[in-house]
């Protein structure tokens, strides 16, 4: 098996597996229970952990800290870091900060806008962005050395990630986007949560018109609507974010009790069309404070038990 | 038609509402007006287009600058009219007149008087 | 320019009301554009200012004054045979012109009478918006004459992130997305190839975060 980390999300990739990872959000807290509780949660049914690093800008406890602990588990985390919070000094000591703990994963983001959340009159830093991250841990882990040139006494191995929206605007360069990302290192891509299928797959197939399919493994992001409300304020309100109309009706038309089964169900379906898209080598099922559902996505969508490697 | 209105009214007359500025009104109040009213023409027919708009941006810098220092902004305010309404006029006229009495006398009016006393 | 906003007359007023005789300060450059701190704006809050304390019952001289610009030795020198008249002198000018009135007037407390915003242009009457930041190392020749270092919200040098939308940045809809504009001109300058280069990790240096910055140049120093 050709691999460059000791990643187990890699080795899932590499022996052709379709890869199933999900995400755990951090506490408003320092309760270590929580992140715990949740991992325990979908630990038997995903291959690596995404933690979200102060998503929408709101404080929570560090991505890293609680990467460490589902590590300690003995499980797989994806370290999301965003480049919003941290200039390039701190970036590349949480790195070896992660690598210290053998965390092999990576996932690199700008991240939200903190006007987005709890500490508006905050400056954001930007030093690097999205792409000159997933630059850095390449340089990192493969010429062995920090930014400024000097060699780094083991180097992080780390298998690296970056997003892609393929909804955002303008549509004509989402593709060329994630040829950058592919350029820069980025080694698997995990996308925005998909409800536009045909556009989905209208970006796929560009995708593999460029080939660049055959360069990075793509992930197609999941989130399940808990109830039309979500379904209508993930619609309006989440930049970047593309509901169909039939999305919100068939959830409109599910009586209110029901809305939750039948969010599944649509997000299931979406999965078993999906599976078949050429190009699409895993899931990444983000079921935002309701990861106890994530095992019956993964159940039925059929991509249980989840396959052993080394 | 002989439409009265009350006397205390001084007419300064000006080509265009635009052409009063933010300084012209503080000056009034400065030198003792105890109310300062804009009269232009209907919005959306001045002769120059934007002109009474223009006073009417200006006369509310006047309030909130009146408001704080505490003067009062409600001692200037911006009317408007077509040319051939004389009634109007005098009923703005009247409208004035009544609210400023109301409010009494410009504070400034009287603390230069008082200056000039103890001088 | 440089683009300045009034400050509230409340905070002026807080500022300078322990002085018995100012000296209010415009600048006749980027301000005056901007419509802040120009012989105007002098005018209306020297007015402002005589009222409130007259009203007070304080005695209190505001002189007014403008010069052509804060931010040179020449014009500031117009006022050093007045300025040992005043208490405190209330600048209109940017924090440029505040502080350079401040160093050469060392003993006179120089007061700030408007907030210094950015560097920026007229979109139109009563509408100004920003166009850059000075980072010192301008790199407009790549990114279509737009800049994303003081136009997008990120400052992404790769962007746009996926929070783009019909053209408009995910902070606000009155925020037009930097990158859907940098799109946009290479499209219509046919160099629309060179969005798929990668800008390289930006030296900062040049930025504030090199610490206080100074131009050089020998070739016209005396």
């Amino acid at each position: 098996m050709n691999v460059k980390t000791p990643s187990k999300l890699e080795k899932i990739f590499a022996a052709g597996h379709v890869a199933v990872t999900s995400e755990c959000g951090p506490p408003r807290g320092s309760d270590p229970d929580s992140i715990v509780k949740k991992a325990e949660l979908i630990k038997n049914h995903v291959d690596a952990i995404n933690v979200t690093d102060n998503q929408t800008s709101v404080v929570r406890m560090s991505s890293l800290a609680a990467c460490i602990r589902i590590k300690l588990m003995g499980l797989e985390p994806i370290l999301q870091m965003v480049t919003r919070d941290r200039n390039r000094i701190a970036l590349q000591s949480d790195i070896l900060g992660a690598a210290s703990f053998d965390i092999h994963n990576i996932l690199c983001l700008s991240g939200d806008h903190q006007s987005f959340g709890d500490n508006k009159q905050g400056q954001n830093v930007h030093d690097l962005d999205s792409m000159q991250l997933v630059q850095t841990v390449r340089y990192m882990r493969d010429e062995g050395k920090f930014l400024g040139g000097e060699e780094i006494k083991r180097p992080p191995r780390m298998f690296v990630g970056a997003a892609a929206n393929p909804f955002a605007d303008p549509f004509e360069i989402r593709v060329p986007r994630l040829a950058k990302k592919v350029t820069c290192g980025a080694e698997f891509i995990q996308t925005q949560c998909i409800y536009n299928l045909d556009r989905f797959e209208e970006w796929m197939k560009r995708i593999r018109d460029r080939g660049l399919h055959e360069k990075v493994y793509i992930m197609a992001g999941m989130t399940p609507m808990k109830s039309v409300g979500m379904a209508r304020y993930m619609k309006n309100r989440v930049p970047g974010m593309d509901v169909p109309d039939d999305v919100v009706k068939r959830l409109e038309g599910t009586p209110k009790e029901k809305q939750a089964e039948e969010g599944i169900k649509i997000c299931v379906e979406a999965m078993e069309r999906l599976k078949s898209c050429k190009g699409v080598a895993g899931f990444h099922i983000m079921a935002i404070e309701w990861e106890e559902k994530v095992p019956e996505i993964v159940e039925k969508a059929g991509l249980f038990p989840r396959p052993a490697v080394d | 038609m002989r439409l009265h209105y009350p006397s205390s009214v001084k007419i300064v007359r000006v080509p265009c509402t635009g052409k009063v500025d933010v300084i012209h009104i503080l000056r009034a109040f400065e030198k003792g007006a105890d109310g300062v009213y804009v009269v232009g023409c209907e919005e959306g027919s001045c002769q120059y287009t934007s002109g009474n708009f223009r006073a009417r941006k200006r006369v509310e810098q006047v309030k909130h600058l009146l408001d704080g220092i505490g003067i009062g902004g409600e001692r200037a305010q911006m009317f408007n009219l077509s040319s051939g309404e004389g009634p109007r006029f005098a009923k703005f006229a009247v409208e004035m007149d009544e609210r400023i009495r109301k409010l009494g006398p410009n504070p400034i009016k009287i603390r230069s008087a008082e200056k000039k006393t103890a001088a | 320019m440089i683009v300045a906003d009034k400050k509230p007359i409340e905070e002026i007023i807080e500022s300078v009301k322990e002085f018995k005789k100012i000296l209010i300060l415009g600048c006749n450059e980027c301000v005056t554009v901007c419509e802040a701190g120009g012989k105007k704006e002098v005018g209306i809050l020297a007015s402002a200012l005589r009222m409130f304390f007259l009203n007070q019952g304080k005695d209190v001289k505001i002189d007014e004054q403008t010069l052509e610009r804060q931010c040179d030795h020449e014009y500031l020198e117009e006022i050093r045979d007045v300025v040992d008249q005043y208490e405190a002198i209330l600048s209109l000018a940017c924090g440029v012109g505040v502080q350079f009135t401040a160093e050469k007037y060392h003993s006179t407390p120089i007061l700030p009478g408007v907030n210094t915003c950015f560097l920026g242009a007229t979109e139109q009457r009563g509408l100004w918006t920003e166009r850059c930041q000075a980072c010192g190392s301008c790199i407009l020749a790549f990114t279509g004459g737009i800049c994303p270092v003081s136009r997008c919200a990120k400052r992404l040098l790769n962007g746009p992130c996926g929070g783009s939308s019909k053209g408009k940045c995910e902070i606000s809809k009155d925020v037009d997305c930097a990158w859907q504009l940098i799109i946009d001109r290479l499209k219509a300058l046919g160099k629309l190839d060179e969005y798929e280069k990668v800008q390289p990790i930006k030296n900062w240096s040049t930025d504030r975060a090199g610490g206080p910055r100074r131009v050089v140049r020998e070739d016209v120093a005396l």
